[in-house]
This record gives structure tokens, C-alpha cells and sequence, in this order.
């Protein structure tokens, strides 16, 4: 019994250090004020570069500006796209439904940077390189997956016994999709505006050839303070990143119950 | 209101046929068409057109004479990884599966899913602090006397690609595969139990392969992901050898050079397509022996 303890320690310490480890050196990095080899610890702590990232006018306040803005109009494309589209896919007669179903996971299953350099050069002839309106576009095709397979799956989940109930009252189809079965997909609806919003703000590649040289979001900023070597701005600015991220990890059960997940590509 | 009564109710409302599903649909499906198809068909076919239009095969014979060594090291890096994130979901979910001990059952379950959305560009700046020379790894190792400190070096190569990519990739395909096992009957592995099998061979030859659809599924999408890129190996290993994802980013923003960066594309394009071919075909063998 205790020969079995030592060894789960071992293995399950060895894991927490692998996990946790990185984090508490990028934790560390965004408190110190200076850190150099060898020291093994930060020299100084404080929090100047803090007041450098959250200064009114500064980088790293546009870029934040830019990432919500940005993630913001990508959810609201999205849902506008999905929700039609999610409905079809869960209630109406469609052929080839299990292979529209895919077509939505294509820009997630076929590696993307090739697809990215030649949208960029696309939006250029169109202007768009360099815009919110181009880097939301970008965005909004790769959250489609999230946005589709997962309301759909909501509205699968809906009982249709209660539509039914419904229009036998005399509802009409709008107003029983309004009162009825709107309203109790929402929380499907809520966790995969979630996800999109997540995907958005973290994305990297896209933002990266169509943004330039104007839209900077936060990914961008972190990667060009870490180039310049400025761990600390970097360091910031990847605790910025991981609030949500780690908060949705630790709620995503509460947001998308087990019978919206059992409905899921199906 | 019985069933039957609801069941034939919905086709009657239904009969207007496929036009109105469709309807529905065409704005959403005409955005992936415009802003993925459309665009993946350029590259595609740009990856065979020199810079006046023209059809040939140069775009590629000069990416295999820079590249050839990237395209290996790139084949080579994430071949390793998927391995690794194979065996460590597998040993992940089976503990979370068959583990006799709650409390660590409890721990691991809490533990291992905290990179799961990290994201990448947050985890490739992680790992660049932490498996750098003056990182907290050799500190660390330094500090219990493990590492000498003139032997202290950077895991910022290929190592360091590795680990970020297997440090990310793997809480998704656990998650993937121990959810695949939660629901497995349970009747089996108590049999096995009963009749002395220890739980290695209980996970190895019972678990797993009922689980096997799930994990391949979780890889290959592991497998894409990582074929596309490109913060991870941009932040940790720009160097040469390092990761065609960086080449790619390289001959746009350094030469305009589409033609290349188009060849490079397909090639990683064609990779993911033989895995997933070579999965299809296996998955079909499997099914014709059952």
C-alpha cells in the first residue's frame, strides 16, 4: 500500500510539474523586473510593465481592443450563419446531411496555412487585407465548425413533442422557433458562441497574413514582444490569453450538458 | 400525444422537400466555399503555376532542394509527437478507467486537462521561457543538483517543438479516448479481472482496441493540427532545420514567392491526406476481417 503511494506520487508530482510548471515560470516572468542568467529567481519583482501593457493609449490596450471587437463580430457572423443553418440540419429534410455536416469541418481538417497566404492575397485585390471586416471573415470560416455541429446538436436536443404541443395551440412556425425552441437550445447556443469567441481571440496564423499591417490583436502583440524578447510584455499578455481559456476549461461541463454533447456530428 | 401520431405529423410538414433546408443553409455553406474552398483551390493550384501562369513542376524541384531536409524534419516531428500523445492519453484515460485508487483517479482527472485550451501561441511562449537555457527547467534541475550547471543546455530545438506540441495535443486526445472508455461495458474487463489478468494487459489487449476508432480519430486531427501551425515552431526552433509551416511564412513575407509557399502547402496537404488514407484503409480491413 504505501510501495503504491510512493509510486503514484512520483508519477502523479512528475505530471503536476509537467503541467504546472510552465505556468508558474510564465507567472514569475510577468512579475519580474528584471531576471537574468544565472539567477534562478527574478532579481526584482514589481509591476512596471503591467502599467506599460494597461497604459490608456498604449500596444497592448489597442490590441485588446482589437481581439474583443474582432471575436465579438466573428460570434455574431457566426450565430447568424449557424443558427439558420443548425435549425436546417436538426429538423428540415436535407440530402446529403451527413456530408454538409463535414463540408463545415473541412477548414479544420486540411492543414491551413496554405489556404491563409492565399486568402490574404485574395483580400488584398479586395482590399480587405489590413481590416477588422477581413481578419472577422478569416475567423468567422474557422468557427463555423464549433458554431454549426454544435447548434445543431442544441436543436436536435429539443423535445419536439413541445413544438408540437406548441403549434397545436395555434402557434405559428416562427413564433413556436421564437417561444419554444429558441429558448431552450440557448444554453447549446451560449457554449458554442463561447467557443467561437475563445477561437477567435487566440487566433494566430490568419491574423497573421491578413491582419498586417494594420489589425495587431493580442496573439500578435505576444508573439512580437516575445521576437523582441520582452518576456515580460509577453508574459502579460499570454495571462491575458489564458483567463478565459482555462475559465471555459473549468466550466465547459456546466455550459454543454451531456445530451447537447451525445448529439454532437450526428 | 403518442408517438406515432408525432411521427407522422413531421413528414407531412416536412413536404415541401428539400428547398427550404437548403435556403437555410446556402449562406453558411457559401462562406466556407468562399473563404476556404476557393481559396484552398488557388493554392492548390498554385502550387503548380510558375509567377506568369504557366503549368509547371519547378515550384516544387525548388522546394525539395531548400526544404528536403525541413520536409523530413517536419514528417519527423510530428510523427514523434503523435506517438507520444497516443501513448500518453492512453495511459491517462486507462488510469482514469481501471484505476483502483480514487484519490489519485480524483487528482489525475483534475490534472491533465488544464492545457486543453490553452492556446498555442500561449503555449509555444510558455514553453520558449521554460525549456530555455537559464529556463526553470535546468534551474529546477540545477537546483536538486540533478544538472551540472556546465551542462546546462537549451531543449529550444526540436525537443522543444516536441514537448510544446505533446504538452497541448495530448488533454484533447485523453480527454477523447477516456470518454471512449467511460462508456465501454464494463462486464469484459471484470472477467478478465477475475481470471488474474493484471490492468497493463487488461488496457493493452481489452481496452484499447475497443477504444481504437476514437483514438486514431483524436490523432489525425492531432496530426492536422499540428501540420498548420505556426506560432509553436516560429517562437520555439526558427532556425534551420526547423518546420515547413515556418518556410512557408518565410518565402511569402520575405520574397512574395507563392509558387513555393504553394508547393510547400500541397505537400503538407498530401501528407495529412495519406494518414487519413492509411487510417480509412486500415479501418476498412478491420471491418472486412470482423
Amino acid at each position: 500500500m504505501k510501495i503504491g503511494w510512493v509510486v503514484r506520487g512520483i508519477l502523479l508530482g512528475a505530471l503536476a510539474v509537467a503541467v504546472f510548471g510552465p505556468l508558474v515560470n510564465m507567472l514569475l516572468w510577468a512579475v519580474a523586473e528584471r531576471w537574468y542568467f544565472p539567477a534562478k529567481l527574478p532579481i526584482e519583482y514589481g509591476f512596471t510593465y503591467w502599467e506599460r501593457v494597461f497604459r490608456p493609449r498604449g500596444n497592448a490596450m489597442e490590441s485588446l481592443f482589437n481581439s474583443v471587437v474582432i471575436a465579438g463580430g466573428t460570434v455574431a457572423l457566426c450565430l447568424a450563419l449557424a443558427l439558420p443553418a443548425g435549425y436546417a440540419l436538426a429538423r428540415l429534410r436535407l440530402p446529403l446531411r451527413s456530408l454538409i455536416l463535414l463540408a463545415f469541418l473541412l477548414p479544420q481538417a486540411v492543414p491551413n496555412l496554405a489556404v491563409y497566404i492565399n486568402v490574404a492575397r485574395i483580400f488584398y485585390s479586395l482590399g480587405l487585407n489590413g481590416t477588422i471586416v477581413g481578419v472577422v471573415l478569416i475567423h468567422t470560416v474557422h468557427g463555423l465548425l464549433f458554431a454549426v455541429w454544435i447548434t445543431t446538436a442544441a436543436f436536435a436536443a429539443v423535445d419536439r413533442e413541445l413544438e408540437h404541443a406548441a403549434r397545436n395551440m395555434g402557434a405559428g412556425p416562427l413564433r413556436t422557433f421564437f417561444t419554444v425552441t429558441l429558448p431552450l437550445a440557448a444554453p447549446g447556443i451560449l457554449a458554442s458562441a463561447i467557443f467561437v469567441f475563445l477561437e477567435s481571440l487566440d487566433e494566430f496564423t490568419g491574423t497573421y497574413f491578413v491582419g498586417v499591417p494594420d489589425v495587431t490583436t493580442l496573439p500578435l502583440l505576444l508573439y512580437n514582444a516575445s521576437a523582441g524578447g520582452n518576456y515580460q510584455i509577453a508574459s502579460i499578455t499570454a495571462l491575458i490569453l489564458l483567463v478565459p481559456s482555462i475559465g471555459f476549461m473549468l466550466f465547459v461541463e456546466r455550459f454543454l450538458r451531456a445530451d447537447v454533447l451525445a448529439k454532437m456530428g450526428g | 400525444m403518442s408517438e406515432p401520431q408525432a411521427a407522422s405529423r413531421a413528414p407531412a410538414r416536412d413536404a415541401g422537400g428539400a428547398a427550404p433546408g437548403l435556403l437555410l443553409l446556402a449562406p453558411a455553406l457559401l462562406t466556407v466555399v468562399a473563404f476556404f474552398l476557393y481559396p484552398l483551390g488557388y493554392s492548390l493550384a498554385g502550387a503548380f503555376r510558375a509567377a506568369d501562369g504557366a503549368w509547371t513542376l519547378a515550384n516544387f524541384a525548388k522546394s525539395f532542394e531548400l526544404y528536403s531536409r525541413d520536409i523530413v524534419f517536419t514528417v519527423a516531428i510530428i510523427g514523434l509527437s503523435t506517438l507520444l500523445i497516443a501513448l500518453f492519453s492512453v495511459a491517462i484515460g486507462g488510469y482514469l478507467t481501471l484505476g483502483e485508487n480514487r484519490t489519485a483517479v480524483a487528482i489525475l482527472r483534475w490534472l491533465y486537462r488544464w492545457p486543453l485550451f490553452i492556446p498555442f501561441i500561449v503555449a509555444g511562449q510558455l514553453m520558449r521561457a521554460f525549456l530555455a537555457r537559464n529556463g526553470m527547467l535546468n534551474n529546477a534541475l540545477m537546483a536538486m543538483d540533478v544538472l551540472d550547471p556546465a551542462d546546462a543546455q537549451s531543449f529550444l530545438d526540436w525537443r522543444g517543438i516536441v514537448i510544446a506540441f505533446v504538452w497541448k495535443q495530448t488533454p484533447f486526445v485523453a480527454l477523447l479516448v477516456a470518454g471512449a472508455m467511460a462508456t465501454l461495458d464494463r462486464s469484459t474487463i471484470e472477467a478478465a479481472r477475475n481470471l488474474g489478468a493484471g490492468r497493463l494487459r487488461i488496457l493493452v489487449e481489452i481496452v484499447v482496441p475497443q477504444v481504437r476508432t476514437t483514438l486514431v480519430v483524436g490523432l489525425v486531427l492531432s496530426f492536422v493540427t499540428m501540420m498548420s501551425v505556426l506560432s509553436v515552431p516560429l517562437m520555439i526552433n526558427a532556425q534551420s532545420p526547423t518546420m515547413i509551416t515556418v518556410d512557408m511564412a518565410f518565402r511569402i513575407n520575405a520574397y512574395g514567392d507563392y509558387g513555393v509557399a504553394n508547393a510547400l502547402g500541397f505537400l503538407s496537404c498530401a501528407l495529412t491526406g495519406a494518414v487519413a488514407w492509411i487510417y480509412l484503409r486500415h479501418g476498412i480491413r478491420e471491418r472486412s476481417r470482423q
